[in-house]
């Protein structure tokens, strides 16, 4: 089937030459954090992640919003979604590659990266990270594969791909919660050390992850032969809609027990977040806009009116998209390493080489993704003849 | 595990050298009369079972007590002066009472603590969260004697321990430390960039005989010696004075106690 | 098929190119290296193990070394003779061997093996960089 990702338009060809160049302005940029070190990132000896971490939290959760189509077809057998399913389950390989590139670009010796193999170390949750994102990276590239082939010869997925494609269900969850496990269980850090992490992660992927997957499917409309419908897209809209209250929910439930307990381990990092420590905050305004924008993205989905016009749904989306990214993004892996456990208020910025290397990795995350929707898509067309 | 590793990574070596070298190792191992080779402790080496620290902040007059001790554990270690903030190396370093105990802030302190500076380095924790966290063991808790040590070579730079640690204990080498080293000492290795570094109780020194170099400056600020032992100087400083440990509520047993 | 002629074709390129390095090096053997020993090497005659063993596994004691001494706390070495020696690379190895340039690189250059010992260990003659 690769076949079908290399016979493309000239507009095909194009946006990928183009994403190759941001690859590999990144590449460079890999090159001379490679020669220097993470000296050319913001990063410092108090908040010790920024960009790379925050952007791969992010992406994890993507890659686990895929399950949001998944499950309800293959365990509720909701047949509207099986016309997707494939788009989910390659969104999710897309995202797995690019939160494995961004743990590659955060390690200070790369090169000794087997060492995680080497001596396996299953008290670290950094080991079980290792095992649930690759698990979930080969499960989907498995079922995706064997689903679309299936597809295309006009015949059903083989009977051993059942286990695979149940097993990544859970396995769904497990790499968003092991990826909040790598936070939650730190003494000391009293923003991240909260039973409610795994579940804040998994709300806000189940935003974010269905909330790109529409917009995916939008644009797949615009520019293929291929409609991934509207029933699908509204039932995805309504998940959307559901997971950002929650997350939303889950977020005030957090600001309760830090304010009402009033405990100052708890409440420093929200207050630096949303109204700044000691004369710094420099993610206020950030923090402010996400609230802002998650406020919009459940008043534009909640509403029947307003979900059911896809314009205003791709708005809703983008504003859900970009809050929950800025949440977590910027907001959840700063805002818990400020202030330091001795109460240093030392805050932090991406700089300009951090965010052409991350956008380098985002770049082949869109190229993987394009490759992969232009083969599931390529198939679907096949198919309808 | 150690053991299979390095038999492995010796049956490795052998089959790699193939079959030209064999008969020449063969000659060695069959000579007669000679022991096998070992490695042993140095007879002169200090033994303990859970190396412990007792900071008496009383002996504490002003900020600069603490210079001597700061200043021979960064020669001694060769630990660089970095440009900026950011990227320090810190092993032993000063900090006021409500950075060191942030706690156990108040607005009514003691005098004498209001204005000095007070010690802080790795509490070489008896549960340890930075070892729990590092996922290659290149950080790790000494059997034999308690030691949080890092093994600079096996560190892949993942920075989870520096996320684990209560106490800010952690460094990492943003950039290649050496053009920023004063003075080296020839006889301690630098770091390379890329991997983490913290206090390791002068684990060097100790194996040669000698106290930790910030104990030996600390003009008898700093007490040094076997927990495990109750005849030990820091069981007799324990036993007689009221001591505190930075973040006792966390469960992580730190190894390091102040006397205030 | 069709496709024959770019099949055949397509392997040999792919023939060429894997060999390329052999048929591009042949007859052109670069020497073995010379190392020099210092004069201390030369009055000491044998290294803590003999001399053919170390040459060709000084390597894996060195990596048994660093993993006994940083991870078990013993640094003394015992060697077949019985003489002890204080298991450091850059106070033992490096002190005998101070011409790191005309002793270890010879070699590592010829093996096109570059380890990063150095990068920590600070090499002999012990100098200030």
């Amino acid at each position: 089937m690769l076949e079908l990702a290399i016979k493309g338009s000239k507009r095909y060809w194009g946006w990928m030459a183009l994403l190759a160049a941001v690859v590999g302005v990144g590449f460079l940029v890999y090159l001379q954090q490679l020669s220097f070190g993470l000296g050319i990132t913001g990063m410092s000896r108090d908040v010790s992640w920024g960009f790379y971490i925050a952007n791969f939290t992010y992406l994890v959760g993507v890659a686990a919003g895929g399950v949001m189509v998944v499950l309800p077809y293959y365990l509720h057998d909701y047949k509207a979604f099986g016309k997707i399913t494939i788009l989910g389950e390659f969104l999710a390989v897309a995202s797995l590659v690019m939160c494995l590139l961004l743990i590659l670009v955060d390690l200070g010796q790369p090169m000794r990266m087997l060492n995680v193999i080497f001596y396996p170390s299953p008290r670290s949750v950094l080991f079980w990270d290792m095992i649930v994102l690759n698990g979930y990276l080969f499960l989907n590239i498995v079922v995706g594969w064997n689903v679309l082939e299936a597809e295309r010869n006009g015949t059903s997925y083989p009977f051993w791909l059942k286990p695979f494609i149940l097993l990544s269900i859970p396995w769904a969850i497990s790499i968003h919660t092991v990826t909040a496990y790598l936070y939650s269980g730190l003494p000391g850090r009293g923003f991240w050390m909260t039973a409610i992490l795994a579940p804040r992660f998994l709300s806000s992927a189940f935003a974010a992850g269905p909330a790109l997957l529409i917009l995916l499917c939008l644009v797949v409309r615009k520019l293929t032969r291929f409609d991934p419908g509207r029933e699908q897209i509204q039932s995805l809209a309504k998940i959307v809609a559901y997971a950002i209250c929650i997350n939303v929910f889950f977020f005030l439930c957090e600001v309760f027990v830090a304010f009402y307990s009033n405990i100052p381990e708890h409440t420093a990092h929200i207050k630096y977040l949303f109204v700044g420590l000691e004369g710094k905050g420099a993610l206020v305004p950030w923090m402010w806009t996400s609230m802002g924008l998650m406020a919009v993205g459940i008043i534009l989905l909640v509403n029947p009116v307003t979900r059911r016009q896809e314009g205003v749904l791709a708005v809703a989306c983008v504003a859900v998209f970009v809050g929950t990214w800025i949440d977590k993004g910027l907001g959840m892996i700063s805002g818990g390493f400020v202030p330091s456990p001795l109460h240093h208020v030392n805050e932090y910025a991406p700089t300009i080489p951090e965010i052409l290397i991350t956008l380098g990795i985002y770049a082949m995350g869109a190229l993987v993704l394009t490759a992969l929707f232009k083969m599931a898509i390529s198939v679907k067309e096949e198919v309808a003849g | 595990m150690e053991d299979s590793r390095r038999n492995f990574l010796k049956i490795a070596g052998i089959s790699a050298l193939g079959l030209g070298a064999s008969p020449v190792l063969d000659a060695f191992s069959k000579e007669e009369g000679l022991q096998t080779p070992q490695m042993i402790q140095g007879e002169k080496a200090l033994k303990a079972t859970h190396w412990g620290m007792v900071i008496d902040t009383r002996k504490i007059h002003s900020s600069e007590d603490l210079n001597p001790m700061i200043a021979a554990c960064n020669k001694i270690h060769n630990i660089p002066k970095l440009e900026t903030e950011n990227h320090e190396i810190k092993w032993i370093w000063a900090e006021a009472y409500h950075n060191a105990f942030p706690e156990k802030e108040t607005n009514f302190l003691n005098e004498r603590l209001e204005h000095i500076a007070l010690p802080v380095l790795c509490n070489h924790c008896e549960d340890p969260p930075c070892c729990r966290a590092c996922p290659t063991q290149a950080t790790f808790k000494r059997e034999s004697d308690g030691v949080v040590m890092m093994d600079f070579h096996r560190c892949i730079g993942c920075r989870f321990c520096m996320a684990a640690c209560p106490y800010g204990a952690r460094s990492f080498n943003f950039r290649d430390p050496r053009p920023f080293i004063k003075e080296t000492n020839l006889e301690f290795p630098t770091r390379m960039k890329g991997v983490v570094e913290k206090c390791s109780f002068c684990a060097e020194r100790l194996a040669e005989g000698k106290l930790p170099a910030c104990v030996e400056a600390s003009n008898g600020i700093l007490i040094f010696g076997d927990l495990d032992d109750d005849k030990s100087e820091v069981r007799q400083a324990l036993r007689e004075n009221y001591t505190i440990r930075r973040k006792q509520n966390l469960g992580t047993g730190p190894s390091v106690y102040y006397i205030v | 098929m069709n496709d024959k002629k770019y099949i055949i074709a397509g392997l040999a390129i792919f023939v060429v190119l894997m060999t390329f390095p052999f048929w591009f090096n042949m007859g052109k053997a670069a020497p073995p290296p010379e190392v020099i020993l210092t004069p201390k090497a030369l009055a000491a005659k044998e290294c803590v193990r003999p001399t053919a063993l170390m040459r060709v596994e000084h390597q894996q004691l060195l990596d048994v070394w660093r993993d006994t001494v940083t991870r078990d706390g013993r640094r003394i070495y015992v060697n077949e003779q019985g003489k002890q020696f204080n298991m450091s690379l850059s106070n033992t190895c490096l002190d005998c061997h101070s011409n790191k340039a005309e002793f270890c690189d010879r070699c590592h250059n010829y093996a096109s093996v570059s380890p990063y010992c150095w990068d920590c260990h600070i090499d002999n003659p012990k100098e200030n960089k």
